[in-house]
């Protein structure tokens, strides 16, 4: 079986008794077409008189979605063969359910948003294969390192430069250009975590070794924490020039969990918490829109707060009733009232999704995003280089944290904040980030898997050499990993 | 740094729980409460935005569901709905169902236990639940007659086939416009609402089936009459005395004899032509001979102090009193004191009569039909219960028959058609006016429609020109068919 698709590399060492990686290609192409065949069905249980009627936006999806993953899967086949074959089917799925809800609530709202949807999917997964076509290493990004902080900065200024940012529902978050509105926040979530990822590989180091020795804690040294300070104050910066709490704290989280990563150091993690809560009490007294949104999740049945019409409760009620109508098993495509929650098709969809598809629905969406995110981990952890590891496993975080402040702001966890869900929410920069981060993750995947790997590591025990022959290559691979990881925190460990 | 990256899925997946934890509390645990919260309007957009059965008249849609985009998936519409009113009453999202949209709610709404295949068929088809037809039994032709006999008029007309229970025609006037009360706008419904609900002539009370009843007046003299044969001491041929004041036993009052026929002609009259000419004296005379348990009994036997009726409006209860002295009896025997009744029990009564005294069930449901045309309901007659024997009823309608012919109920007489009928005057305390009442069947010898007509605060002259001749309109009608 190894050699079934007869991709022996010659630089494998298929000839010292190591069994060649499957690129499992095919397993990508038949999760897939099943993937994407998800979309279309879900458009026809949703109105079925308007398919036979003649509307083919299902052909569309399916088409758009169809061709994408094509396209993807043949970049990959060419590029990084031996990429995780999960991801791409799980985001075409995730993608689709999304496109067929936001068609949906087209159909019973003054909404209109599902045929941008669908060309957003396309451009998106077009610039996912465009993505992995000219990023041949992702380590290259390691190289741009502070150019991207540049770039994260300058995006997220953006919105603030008169006559080019605008303001949509209190939030400054958005630019519009030639009449279409886009919110650079989300591209510069990608380049603050190669900016996390390239800083925290270089410096990782010094952050674990420097310092003070408080008791058990080795206090860090106060340069070390300016990085910190950057993440906290741009956080800040996009909480109050912006009103937008929920980047805000997606922000900060990506930093705090990046810096974890990279030091496996809980106390900072617990230093940061120490940051976020000094600036959550300063938030919460002196930015009004904070305020508001803590105070109306604190209170959101009392009739006052649910009838306020702005900074109110109405939202998160409305949404917590739709779930609960959907209850264990869902409406059906159709027939709930995803109508009477605003903002269902963007930040809420994971209301309409639950009152149309049920908690079993919803339950196994989380499924597919927690087996998207074991994949971007497992990838994090078989790639060898600290760079390509911190990257995977930031941006994999990046959508636990996203779908924690959405779930847990719909289900009334936290305070409700705007924040899309990935993949799903109808938004074009939304979808144009999340699928490069896709890109990004599969290339690493692809180093992770890659027999070549195993080249660049010609110390590698016989004895692991011997074992691999019996249990495949990737368990030689993720043996490396080990090895590597073990010789990269010797000296940390050796000073605790 | 794998050892973090492993911790840090670890944290991923708890993430997760939790996420799963808190929507199972919400989608869960939690659902039936928010389900039913005051400020969830999923239910009433359910309810009130669902497409209905409709009702049908003679193969008309008196109350459709039409598609609607404001909110609510359909909007139920009314036509011809002043003239419908009484029977369909309205589908309001604040103000709940009445009438038959109330009483056939299950059948409409299609959740009754017998549409559970309906129901999971539309599942598996993805089709909204849609809800069962219900035709009536209503006659278009009488309802528009009994409408616009009763327009400008309080009162009420209620006409059935005394042989099968058929309700041919239910009108209570004045009439309102359900639209407006079914409305998506909450606001014009308000005030609707509030303008109908002030309205001192009440048209939103139904008053051929409820609303605060009438005291039925002479028509109950017939009651008196059967009790009269029932009892043995009385035949055709018996002779009573007509005084034209009756001193009431224990009062200095007196009861006095109707003034408008000939009852002062005469001292002592037959029942028959005190019948004809509805001499007050002669009857309470009987009653008090009679006792008041007896008169009670055959008022049971008629329909009185029964409050199960269901048609399936639910109709009140006509009352007799009970432990009265003498003079409340004498007064009760000719409809009046504290008795109190529904045009549709007098039309029963009617019908009793005429049916060779068995009450058939009144019904207005013709069929049922479900979405998918599978009957749910098919009418059939039923007897509801034996009022009096066949040859009691004879006699009766005999007498009813002579009160057209040569009695002051003449104004219901149709040419060449033995027409059986009695009016009533009921007076309303001191102020002169009175409800006036007709009641009857035709044709007396082959009995194909019953009606009880009432107007409210007329005198005596008007009530004579309006109440039996609308009763004729109807005859004539069903007759000239």
């Amino acid at each position: 079986m190894a050699n079934f698709f007869g991709l022996r590399r010659p630089g494998a060492r298929g000839d010292a008794g190591v069994a060649t990686p499957k690129s499992r290609r095919f397993v990508e192409l038949f999760f897939t077409l099943i993937a994407v065949a998800i979309c279309p069905v879900s458009m026809w249980m949703v109105d079925p008189e308007a398919v036979v009627k003649g509307d083919t936006t299902w052909l569309l999806a399916a088409g758009v979605l169809g061709i994408g993953a094509l396209l993807i899967h043949i970049v990959l086949y060419v590029r990084a063969r031996f990429a995780d074959p999960f991801i791409l089917p799980i985001v075409v799925a995730l993608n689709g359910i999304g496109l067929a809800m936001i068609y949906r609530i087209d159909l019973t709202t003054s909404a209109n948003a599902g045929a941008a949807q669908i060309m957003w999917t396309g451009v998106a997964m077009v610039a996912s294969a465009v993505t992995l076509f000219f990023l041949k290493d992702h380590k290259i990004l390691r190289r741009i390192t502070y150019t991207s902080l540049a770039v994260a900065l300058v995006l997220l200024m953006l919105p603030l430069v008169p006559g080019l940012g605008v303001e949509i529902n209190g939030a400054r978050i958005w630019i519009s250009i030639l009449g279409r509105t886009f919110q650079p926040g989300e591209i510069a979530k990608i380049a603050l975590a190669v900016f996390f990822a390239g800083y925290l590989s270089t410096h990782r180091d010094l952050i674990l070794l420097a310092g003070k020795k408080v008791g058990p804690v080795r206090l860090p040294r106060f340069r070390d924490l300016a990085p910190m300070f950057v993440a906290w104050l741009i956080s800040i910066g996009v909480l109050v020039l912006q009103k937008d709490l929920g980047s805000a704290i997606l922000f900060f989280g990506l930093f705090l969990s990046m810096l974890y990563l990279a030091t496996g150091r809980i106390v900072w993690v617990l230093l940061g918490l120490v940051f976020v809560a000094v600036g959550g009490v300063l938030a919460y007294n002196f930015i009004s829109h904070v305020h508001y949104r803590i105070y109306a999740w604190v209170h959101a049945f009392d009739p006052e707060i649910y009838n306020q019409p702005f900074g109110g409760s109405g939202q998160v009620v409305q949404g917590l009733f739709g779930l609960a109508s959907g209850g264990l098993f869902g409406r059906g495509w159709g027939n709930g009232r995803p109508d009477l929650v605003a903002f269902s098709n963007s930040d809420m969809i994971i209301t309409a999704l639950g009152e149309e598809l049920g908690l079993l629905g919803l339950g196994a969406i989380l499924m597919l995003f927690l087996l998207l995110v074991t994949r971007g981990m497992r990838a994090a952890l078989g790639t060898p280089d600290a760079f390509g590891k911190l990257l995977a496993a930031g941006l994999s975080l990046v959508m636990v944290i996203q779908l924690l402040v959405v779930i847990g702001g719909v289900t009334r966890l936290i305070p409700l904040t705007g924040l899309t869900t990935p993949f799903m929410s109808a938004g074009g920069s939304s979808l144009l980030a999340n699928w490069v981060i896709v890109a990004l993750l599969l290339s690493i995947s692809h180093s992770a898997r890659a027999p070549h790997v195993v080249e660049t590591y010609d110390d590698v025990p016989e004895s692991i050499s011997r074992q691999g022959e019996a249990d495949g290559a990737t368990s030689v691979i993720s043996r490396i990993s080990e090895t590597s990881h073990q010789g990269s925190t010797k000296v940390g460990d050796a000073r605790e | 740094m794998n050892r973090s990256i492993r911790r840090a899925w670890l944290a991923a997946s708890c993430v997760f729980v939790l996420l799963l934890g808190s929507l199972s509390y919400i989608q869960f645990f939690d659902a039936k409460r928010l389900g039913e919260h005051a400020w969830n309007s999923r239910g009433m957009y359910e309810s009130y935005g669902s497409q209905r059965g409709s009702i049908v008249v003679g193969g008309t849609e008196i109350a459709s569901s039409v598609a609607s985009n404001d909110g609510y998936d359909f909007q139920r519409t009314y036509s011809d709905p002043e003239t419908y009113a009484s029977l369909t009453g309205y589908f309001s999202s604040i103000y709940g169902a009445t009438g038959l949209e109330s009483a056939m709610n299950e059948e409409l709404s299609g959740t009754s236990d017998r549409q559970f295949y309906d129901r999971l068929s539309q599942m598996f088809s993805g089709n909204s639940a849609q809800g069962a037809t219900v035709e009536l039994t209503v006659d278009t032709q009488l309802q528009q007659i009994a409408y616009n006999a009763l327009q400008g008029h309080k009162g009420a007309i209620a006409v059935m086939n005394p042989r099968t229970g058929e309700v041919l025609a239910l009108v209570s006037s004045p009439s309102y416009d359900p639209n407006e009360l079914s409305s998506h706008n909450n606001e014009s419904v308000l005030a609707a609402y509030e303008r109908l609900n002030a309205d001192p002539a009440r048209p939103l009370m139904n008053r051929a089936i409820g609303g605060d009843t009438y005291a039925p007046g002479s028509t109950f003299k017939i009651i008196d009459a059967v009790a009269a044969l029932e009892s043995g001491k009385y035949t055709k041929d018996s002779v009573i005395p007509n005084p034209q004041n009756l001193p009431l036993p224990g009062t200095t009052a007196s009861l006095p004899n109707y003034v408008n026929g000939q009852c002062a002609t005469r001292a002592d009259a037959t029942i028959e032509w005190a019948l004809a000419q509805s001499c007050n004296t002669p009857f309470a005379q009987i009653a008090m001979d009679l006792g008041q348990e007896k008169i009670a009994k055959t008022a049971q036997n008629f329909g009185y102090g029964d409050s199960s009726l269901s048609i399936p409006l639910s109709v009140s209860e006509s009352v007799f009193p009970s432990n009265m002295t003498d003079s409340q009896l004498a007064q009760a025997a000719i409809g009046q004191y504290d008795v109190k009744t529904t045009p549709l029990q007098v039309a029963m009564m009617s019908s009793a009569i005429a049916n060779d005294g068995v009450q058939m069930k009144p019904n207005l449901i013709r069929s049922v039909k479900s979405h998918s045309l599978s009957t749910l309901y098919e009418f059939s007659a039923e007897k509801w219960r034996t009022s009096t024997s066949a040859d009691t009823a004879q006699q009766v309608k005999e007498w009813m028959v002579n009160n057209v012919d040569n009695g002051i109920a003449s104004g219901a007489a149709v040419d060449g058609v033995k027409v059986a009928g009695k009016t009533g005057t009921a007076e309303i305390g001191t102020t002169g006016l009175n409800n006036a009442w007709f009641t009857g069947f035709a044709p007396a010898d082959n009995p194909q429609v019953a009606v009880a007509v009432v107007y409210e605060g007329v005198d005596t002259a008007e009530g004579a020109s309006l109440a039996a001749p609308a009763a004729k309109q109807i005859f004539e009608a069903v007759l000239n068919r």
